[in-house]
């Protein structure tokens, strides 16, 4: 929020000022989308601009959300509508460590509930949250196509195969920054 | 060099068979599957010993996709150049000077090759065994390097695609694709030849087709493979049935779970588009066509094609009353077809060898095959493709292996969140799109989650609708609030709380939400609750009369105790992973039972059957 004595600093510029570097790549991107007066096919372009978003960001901050309305000419609330409805998508920053626990149906009858359970218990945290560190993130993902491994944990681009709940803490032993 | 006509083509694959050059290939499955599970390093491994051992003239080293036995990944195939071939499973690094050594003619001293039994109808008159994999779809998965257009080629790759612009007009596509009666295998088994039929009677202008990539079924992992494997038989597919309906953009709607696949979509775009297999003026027949990608981003109900075509106009993926069919409106309004992965990868077998052919493998109403993917308490997870009307038996005790750990089976899901499951009394049933829907189930897109014993069925149908109320869009009422209520009696029973009036509650709300939602999701949900109801009533009974879980799964209703066969060796006690088991050394231990968590790995560790779990 701005205070109303002082001039008022657009999106753009907090992030320019916060964030040079990834608002420069996020507007790179931006400028290279044929977008056009247009709002119907301005729109075809808005996922593609939140993944490509939220990999430079790690998450959807509503500065990043108000960007993409302006240069898309759509509006903030169309903008959150569809970030609240993927499940990809998160306008929260989370840890850099996100482990992912597969809970497919695979994975499931597996036990994979029980290495969730595990995982929240060690880290302290819930299902969706980031510990207070920023350190890691636990998450569930439904089915990576490694349905062979069952249960199946990633934690960032890494898999884990066969987890027990025993081998969750060799687990969060193995993320080092 | 650009491919400008059919006879460029020949002459490219002719150059490409006399440069063959009769080396062994050592073929590694890298898909997701098979890097999971250290494939590459086995990759990297083998072409260090090649290179050390001077043997690059006899051995290449292949990456191919997944062959589909994933269970004993890392997998390296040993094939001459005249087509023996020897797989190895489980593969270390120590072992592959032995498998080297060996060659393709006989197998590693103190190796076991793999068994396994896959039948080419497009390459071998008949199968040698009865029950046999028949791959169609899976036909170059595995392998072919997918990452090259010339392994492609090599298989008859583009070989339909100028067949099609040389020889047929776009209604006699269509009419051939009636012939074949191919039907969607996304889930609804409708024609695909009759869909192409209706988008292509729509008036000229802009059309679309859409290949459904997002594979939404957890558990299911078929079109992941064919996309890993063989991406450009997809593209192929395309290009045909742009043609048939009069359309010059291909869009395919893939989900970002599945990072390897974008990878090797995107080179095969690429050289496709280099070798004028894509663009302007394909074989010079005047049909130009584009294909460009287009991601999801986690949500099921977006598998959906109306939905889909939501998401990729950039909205919320909510579905929309059917009819109008996307093939009437669809993709900004213009006619649309959606076809699945799979459905695709039929397509370019069905036009080199013809309707007939097809028609030949499978039953009357459902020719061809089907590519199950199995999961779960089975032996052999993986996939296979078997033609329809295979009996459940021969899948999951002839290819599938039986299940793991010599355990009982007890009942296979089929379909997904959205199908039912079958027991024991249905291994006879000759699989179907038909036959499985009279029982209760759907073909779905052919994930199959194998039970054995220590499966709660209440806790299966408890983790579907979970699933389901995680992943209704929220449009309709039914669904978001009917699937929510079967939810929460379902965690009641399997909390120990459930009731007798549950029983016909969740049969009556289960039927509602099936009459009354709004798209296939709603409709189909109350499937799994529906279907354990019937064929397992006596374990939702014991967890509401008894307050106990047959399989011991639902942990509400466990307790682990320590009997007086303990003789105080605190193994349990070191695997515990909370550490709530207590004891002195040689004294019979103890458990905390507000710490336990019901993990079961005392009882796992515990040689003397001293754990009771009641
Ligand atoms: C809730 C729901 C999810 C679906 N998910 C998928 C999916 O992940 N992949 C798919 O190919 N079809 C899926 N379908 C089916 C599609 O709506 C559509 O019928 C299919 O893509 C058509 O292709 P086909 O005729 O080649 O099977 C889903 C349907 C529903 C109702
Ligand atoms: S269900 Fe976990 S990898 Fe498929």
């Amino acid at each position: 929020m701005t205070c109303c004595c002082e001039k008022t600093e657009s999106a753009l510029e907090k992030l320019s000022r916060l964030e040079p570097e990834k608002t420069a790549s996020l507007n790179a991107f931006l400028d290279q989308l044929p977008i056009g007066k247009d709002v119907e096919s301005n729109r075809a372009h808005l996922i593609v601009a939140l993944h490509q978003a939220q990999g430079i960001f790690g998450y959807l901050p509503s500065e990043v959300q108000q960007i993409i309305a302006e240069r898309l000419k759509l509006t903030r609330s169309e903008i959150y509508g569809v970030i609240s409805f993927y499940s990809y998508f998160t306008d929260q920053p989370i840890g850099r460590f996100k482990i992912n626990v597969c809970c497919g149906t695979a994975c499931f009858v597996k036990g994979a509930n029980l290495v969730v359970e595990q995982f929240s218990r060690e880290l302290k945290i819930k299902e969706g949250e980031t510990s207070a560190d920023g350190r890691f993130f636990l998450g569930v993902l439904r089915c990576v196509g490694a349905c062979s491994l069952a249960p199946v944990v990633m934690v960032n681009e890494r898999v884990y195969g066969n987890v027990t709940p025993a081998m969750v803490s060799k687990i969060i032993a193995d993320c080092k920054d | 060099m650009k491919i400008k006509k059919p006879s460029d083509l020949t002459a490219k694959v002719a150059e490409l068979r006399a440069g063959l050059s009769g080396k062994t290939r050592l073929q590694v499955s890298l898909g997701t599957c098979g890097i999971a599970a250290g494939g590459s390093p086995i990759a990297a491994a083998l072409r260090k010993h090649i290179a050390e051992q001077g043997l690059e003239k006899k051995f290449e080293v292949v990456d191919v996709g997944c062959l589909g036995l994933c269970y004993c990944e890392p997998m390296v195939e040993v094939k001459s150049a005249k087509g023996k071939s020897i797989i190895y499973g489980h593969v270390s690094e120590e072992q592959i000077p032995a498998i080297v050594a060996a060659g393709a003619s006989k197998t590693a001293e103190g190796l076991e090759a793999l068994k396994t039994s896959l039948y080419y109808p497009e390459e071998q008159a008949k199968p040698k065994k009865k029950v046999v994999q028949t791959r169609i779809a899976l036909r170059n998965s595995g392998r072919i390097n997918p990452e090259k257009l010339e392994d492609y080629l090599l298989q008859d790759g583009y070989q339909a695609l100028a067949k099609v612009l040389s020889d047929m007009k776009p209604a006699q596509v269509c009419d051939e694709l009636v012939e074949s009666g191919l039907r969607g295998r996304g889930g609804g088994g409708f024609p695909t030849g009759k869909k192409w039929q209706f988008a292509a009677a729509q008036p000229k202008g802009q059309k679309y087709i859409i290949c459904n990539a997002d594979e939404g079924d957890p558990g299911a992992f078929m079109d992941r493979a064919v996309l890993e494997g063989d991406p450009h038989a997809v593209l192929e597919a395309m290009a045909i049935g742009g043609y048939a309906i009069g359309s010059d953009t291909g869009l395919i709607y893939i989900r970002a779970e599945y990072p390897l696949a974008i990878a090797r979509l995107k080179k095969a775009i690429e050289q496709a588009t280099a070798a004028g297999l894509l663009g302007k003026n394909i074989f010079g027949s005047g049909f130009d066509f584009n294909i460009e990608l287009k991601y999801g981003a986690g949500a099921f109900v977006c598998g959906e094609e109306t939905a889909l075509i939501h998401s990729i106009e950039g909205k919320r993926g909510e579905p929309t009353f059917k009819p109008p069919f996307p093939a009437v409106r669809g993709l900004w309004g213009k006619p649309t077809i959606v076809n699945n992965v799979e459905t695709l990868a039929n397509i370019p077998a069905i036009f080199r060898q013809g309707a007939a052919w097809f028609k030949s493998i499978g039953t009357p109403g459902s020719p061809g095959s089907k590519v199950f993917a199995l999961a779960g308490k089975i032996s052999n997870v993986g996939l296979v493709e078997v033609p329809m009307g295979i009996k459940l038996r021969d899948i999951i005790f002839e290819l599938g292996g039986g299940i793991a750990n010599g355990r009982e089976f007890k009942a296979v899901q089929t379909g997904g969140p959205s199908g039912g499951c079958l027991t024991a009394k249905n291994l006879d049933t000759a699989i179907d799109y038909e036959s499985l829907k009279a029982l209760g189930s759907m073909m779905g897109s052919g994930g199959m989650i194998i039970m054995d014993e220590d499966t709660c069925m209440v806790n299966i149908a408890r983790f579907f609708l979970e699933f389901t109320v995680d992943e209704s869009c929220g449009k309709c009422t039914p669904c978001r609030i009917g699937n929510k209520r079967l939810f929460e009696i379902l965690d009641k029973i399997c909390a120990g709380q459930g009731t007798p009036e549950m029983l016909d509650q969740l049969e009556e709300l289960g039927n509602v939400i099936k009459d009354t939602s709004l798209c296939g999701l709603g409709q189909t949900s109350p499937n799994p609750v529906l279907s354990t109801l019937k064929n397992f009533p006596e374990e939702y009974k014991a967890h509401i009369f008894e307050h106990r879980c047959p399989a011991a799964v639902c942990t509400s209703l466990l307790n682990y105790t320590i009997n007086e066969n303990c003789i105080g060796c605190g193994i349990c006690a070191r695997n515990c992973p909370v550490n709530c088991i207590s004891g002195l050394p040689k004294t019979r231990h103890h458990i905390d039972q507000s710490k336990c968590i019901k993990c079961g790995a005392c009882m796992r560790s515990c040689k003397f059957a001293a754990i009771d779990r009641k």
